[in-house]
């Protein structure tokens, strides 16, 4: 159970404020009414099956998907109205960590870090790039990994840089797409324990897409449980679970009870 | 997600779907153009970008189109001999193979192979950053993808090709004049006198025009299909296939248009 940061969390600051947002595509009805909030310095989990919107969720909040309505204010910017620079602007406040790291192949890992700095903040020196690399890749445990190219990481390394590649931006909110899909139980943990690490150091507020309940229940300060488009339940891990809902209890029971009966 | 099916809505026909196909993608087409024009006048520009990506497109592609346009002058000049030796004019090979070279293999023969080497190479390399999310990284990292990944190769391959196709036209004139001097024992002076008083002006321009027009297509399609590849590792087989198959078809095209419009201007 996550242990710690609840009591930072700043309930009178919303830092994401969604109203019942729909998207649909075609005649798939994704998302139908989402509400939410995510408060300032809270890491929220959304959980859910896979192909069930998570991703879309995020994926417009950041703004790389129109709803087709609904509200969604980011930081207090309407995204859906924000265009060319000030879309640009408000995204240098979020981090979007993607559920397959999206390092750039062609890249070493220094200059996957630089891209985002190099570009958005044009006068820095060639000092200040290099210190905030290295900082941002002491801080996910990879400075030893700088000169690598991404292809010679392992599925664990490569989340880690794609986290720091978000940090260096110095956002304000994270996104985390399915940030343990893909990785050992023990790698799963170490990235749990950064996502919590990056909240402590940076100050983040953080939305957590995943159907890993281990990484829900170690991350999460708030669950929210997206079923047929909606959410339907809301509250702490325990809150959550603590329901005869089946599907509920089917999801639990996969995550946590199937593993030695299967 | 559930899926809501309307009964009363029946499938349309193939023809009619195929054309809808057609007209969207069309519609796409055209506003991917227009785009990467707006995007080009506006700044920042990609300078460094734009100097990897035509570093990329000129040399790396150097040796196969100098291998390439030396044999075509070799070869096209020993075919060409046994026509003109029944007339007794195999003194106006240089002529015959200059404006042959000059007007339309070189930038032709340029023009495929690029869209064989590099135009796959810009399908295959944006379709897998936009399956892997790369392309989605770099909008959320508040770069504008479209200028850094498409205007630069774009540009590369207009500003590269015509360069390419004059160098190939060069290397295939010296292909020509090995054999020439091989068998006429012509020397360099006479041979480049007879292939400079048969062409004109106007075919050196309207070969740099082809070519450029060569350039820019291999550039849009390559970056277009790369761009909206999708379906994982499938799509991005399939956008280098179309980036090659679509360039090429649109090349002869473009060759038989600027041929006519050329020949009704001389």
């Amino acid at each position: 159970m996550k242990e710690h940061v609840s009591h930072n969390i700043d309930r009178g600051e919303v830092v994401i404020h969604v109203r019942n947002l729909i998207k649909s595509f075609g005649d798939m009805h994704v998302l139908r009414g989402i509400d939410l909030d995510l408060f300032k310095r809270e890491n929220l989990v959304v959980l859910g099956r896979s192909g069930t919107g998570k991703s879309v969720l995020i994926k417009i909040i950041s703004g790389l998907l129109k709803q087709d309505s609904g509200i969604v204010d980011v930081l207090g910017e309407d995204v859906n109205s924000l265009r060319g620079r000030d879309l640009d602007q408000l995204r240098l406040k979020i981090g979007f960590s993607f559920q397959n790291s999206a390092l750039y192949d062609s890249m070493t890992i220094r200059k996957n870090l630089e891209f985002p700095l190099v570009r958005n903040m044009r006068n820095l020196t060639r000092t200040e790039i290099n210190r905030s690399v290295e900082s941002v890749l002491d801080a996910v445990g990879l400075l030893q990994s700088i000169n690598q190219m991404p292809s010679e990481l392992s599925g664990g390394q490569r989340k880690r840089i794609g986290i720091a590649r978000t940090l260096i931006l110095r956002p304000e909110i994270m996104l985390y797409d399915e940030p343990t899909a893909g990785l050992d139980p023990i790698t799963c943990i170490e990235i749990n324990n950064l996502i919590n690490q990056v909240q402590e150091q940076y100050h983040t507020s953080s939305i957590i897409i995943t159907h890993d309940l281990t990484c829900a229940r170690q991350t999460g300060d708030r669950i929210v449980m997206l079923l047929d488009g909606q959410f339907k339940r809301q509250g702490t891990f325990d809150e959550v679970f603590d329901t005869d809902d089946e599907r509920v209890k089917t999801f639990y029971n996969y995550n946590f009870l199937n593993n030695e009966q299967i | 997600m559930d899926q809501i099916e309307n009964p009363a809505k029946a499938p349309k026909p193939v023809v009619t779907r195929k054309l809808d196909k057609f007209f969207l993608t069309l519609y796409e087409i055209t506003g991917f153009i227009s785009r990467f024009f707006k995007e080009a006048f506006l700044p920042p520009f990609e300078f460094k970008e734009t100097i990897r990506q035509c570093y990329q497109v000129g040399y790396r592609s150097l040796a196969l189109i100098t291998m390439t346009g030396f044999i075509t002058g070799l070869v096209f000049t020993k075919q060409s001999r046994p026509s003109l030796e029944n007339f007794g004019a195999v003194s106006w090979l240089p002529g015959l193979i200059s404006i042959a070279i000059v007007r339309a293999l070189a930038p032709l023969v340029t023009a495929l192979i690029a869209a064989g080497k590099v135009g796959s190479n810009i399908g295959a390399e944006l379709g897998s950053m936009k399956v892997t999310e790369q392309i989605d990284a770099m909008e959320v990292s508040a770069t504008n993808p479209f200028k850094f990944l498409v205007v630069t190769r774009v540009l590369a391959t207009t500003f590269m090709i015509p360069i390419l196709a004059m160098y190939t036209g060069f290397v295939g004139l010296i292909g020509s004049f090995i054999n020439v001097n091989q068998n006429e024992q012509t020397s360099l002076a006479t041979f480049f006198e007879g292939v400079f008083s048969s062409i004109s002006f106007l075919d050196i321009f309207s070969s740099l025009i082809k070519s450029i027009l060569f350039g820019f297509t291999i550039g849009i399609v390559g970056c277009y299909q790369g761009y909206h590849s999708e379906k994982g590792t499938e799509g991005v087989g399939k956008a280098a296939n179309t980036a090659v198959v679509a360039s090429m078809f649109l090349i002869f095209i473009e060759e038989t248009i600027v041929v006519q419009i050329v020949a009704a201007i001389r």
